[in-house]
């Protein structure tokens, strides 16, 4: 579903993100990736959701060559993704509806299919019935929620998230996993770059660890991942 | 606007969401579903352009009336010239020339050159007028009848108004050489000049109003662009958001062209109600100063056709400042 071949990142400031990093995930996988900061996880999860483009090497997505991508198709592409933020980015100005609604309306869906899908979507997340309140009453498990909920509605085939549990409590850092968990089980593709070791560890599910641009662990780790 | 990937991955979600209960999830949307749910977004971005207007009304307020001062300024002037060429419409620009003849002219002599020159292809149209006529039309429109009644005869000599065929004024000029050339002419007078001023100053007036209009409706351009941009600049977060969620570049102009739109739009509006707050003010002194000069000559307001035209001139202003405002803007700002 995912695949990385030979990619190399450098940014213009001459600094090397990723080198030569190759790996594939498998559909309906579900892959934690990890490293410290600045060991390129955000670069592999920029390179993925289109933000940037590598400066070697392929980055293919369902088949899709992303390098071939043109400008104007990335909103295509990204609307097969769903992408779930540490700061959940949710917009302030509307109600949790609307949020969740984004997606939807942006790629023209129409009014009551979209009623249909942002209900089923908060009510897997267990926010059906905050809907009308404005996010900036939620707490930051229900903003995450949220977020959540906004990168599933479109029913993506890939799931992405960056730290997701980053500002989150163990407790609801669990309820997170839990909620990614059930997207996997349904056939969807979850990658998620998280340095919450113990709570990967938790998971038994593959773990990718990035250092210093390198990809130096892919595999299951038995009790703790390999740094 | 509707250009799609045909990507693989679609393909691939299909059949990994085949055995899901939820079949409908990789439901494509229709294209009728797509252009109405198109047409929906831009019904809706027109209805929240007009929300967001009235939502701070004290910006969005000075921002329409600068523009609005902006346009009625040169649609002012634009209207007085048009008043002003109708209200000389009746002077048309045909030269005329007065033949006076000697006051000893023979009544018959007159008469044969009259015949003579209505021959000519240079003349358009001879008029006779007697020393009795002229007399008499002096008196009436002079008001100085009581004057000449004192007098034991008439001063006034006959008069040849002779219309040439052409306007070219070399021959005119050599038309008016004939004529003054002739043994009953005692002199001639060319009555062009005026008219020919008259026309160079409403040439004049119309090109200066076009400057004006030009460099203010420059004016508007920046206005627009610059509230554009701060519209712009205040919802970055939701552009990020609403790009890396797979809005097209459209998607994202679409509210910012439509508030463009609106500020024009209402400019135009407000600029239309100056002009006919100016006219009305106006018109009753013009209409006594036309009195006065014996004509019934009214100030025309504007009209339903010069309404709708500032405001639709005013909206594709405001648009085009939106275009050029997004097309600098938007684009810089990248998810990073």
């Amino acid at each position: 579903m995912i695949q990385f071949d030979n990619v190399n990142k450098r940014y213009e400031s001459g600094q090397d993100a990723l080198g030569r990093v190759s790996l594939e995930i498998e559909r309906a996988e579900m892959v934690f990736l990890t490293g410290h900061s600045g060991a390129g996880k955000s670069t592999l999860l920029k390179l993925l959701t289109a933000i940037e483009r590598p400066t070697r090497g392929n980055v293919i997505v369902g088949g899709q060559n992303l390098n071939r991508l043109r400008n104007s198709q990335i909103p295509y592409y990204r609307r097969n993704l769903g992408i779930v933020f540490q700061n959940h980015q949710l917009l302030f100005d509307r109600s949790v509806f609307d949020n969740v609604a984004l997606p939807l309306s942006v790629s023209g869906c129409s009014k009551r299919e979209v009623g249909r899908r942002v209900r089923a979507a908060l009510d897997k997340v267990g926010l059906l019935h905050k809907e009308n309140q404005n996010p900036i009453v939620l707490s930051g498990g229900e903003q995450q929620r949220v977020g959540i909920a906004r990168a599933v509605v479109n029913k993506p085939a890939v799931l992405v998230a960056d730290e997701p549990t980053g500002n989150l409590d163990p407790k609801l850092s669990e309820e997170i996993m839990r909620l990614f968990r059930d997207f996997n089980a349904v056939g969807t593709t979850v990658l998620i770059a998280s340095h919450d070791l113990e709570l990967i560890a938790r998971m038994r599910q593959r773990v990718l660890t990035l250092q210093q641009g390198q990809l130096i662990y892919d595999g299951y780790p038995s009790r703790e991942p390999a740094y | 606007m509707n250009q799609r990937i045909n990507s693989p991955l679609r393909a691939s979600q299909a059949q990994a969401e085949r055995p899901r209960s939820t079949g409908a999830v990789t439901a494509r949307t229709s294209g009728g579903d797509r252009l109405r749910s198109w047409l929906g977004h831009h019904r809706e971005m027109w209805h929240e352009s007009w929300v967001r207007f009235f939502a701070s009304p004290m910006s969005s307020g000075m921002t329409a009336l600068v523009i609005a001062i902006a346009l009625a300024l040169p649609a002012a002037l634009q209207l007085g010239l048009t008043n002003f060429q109708r209200a000389v419409a009746g002077w048309d620009g045909q030269p005329q020339i007065s033949v006076f003849l000697h006051k000893g002219a023979k009544q018959e002599a007159v008469s044969a050159w009259t015949d003579k020159l209505r021959a000519d292809p240079l003349v358009a149209e001879v008029t006779y007028i007697s020393p009795e006529q002229a007399l008499a039309e002096f008196q009436q429109a002079s008001g100085l009848g009581d004057a000449l009644v004192g007098m034991d005869s008439n001063p006034l000599p006959a008069v040849l108004l002779v219309r040439p065929s052409g306007s070219d004024s070399a021959a005119l000029e050599a038309l008016a050489e004939r004529l003054r050339e002739s043994a009953l002419t005692d002199s001639v007078v060319l009555d062009m000049a005026w008219v020919q001023r008259l026309a160079q100053l409403t040439e004049l007036g119309r090109r200066m109003s076009l400057g004006l209009a030009f460099l203010l409706a420059l004016g508007v351009l920046l206005v627009v662009v610059n509230s554009i941009r701060l519209h712009i600049e205040n919802r970055r977060e939701e552009i990020l958001v609403v790009k890396l969620v797979g809005g097209t570049d459209a998607f994202v102009r679409r509210p910012f062209l439509y508030t463009g739109l609106v500020y024009g739009l209402v400019g135009g509006l407000i600029a239309w109600l100056l002009v006919s707050v100016g006219v009305w003010l106006l018109a009753g002194p013009v209409s006594g100063l036309a009195g006065s000069y014996g004509s019934g000559f009214e100030l025309d307001g504007p009209g339903v056709t010069y309404l709708l035209g500032l405001a639709g001139g005013a909206a594709l202003l405001g648009l085009t400042g939106a275009w050029l405002a997004v097309a600098r803007h938007i684009s810089a700002i990248q998810p990073r």
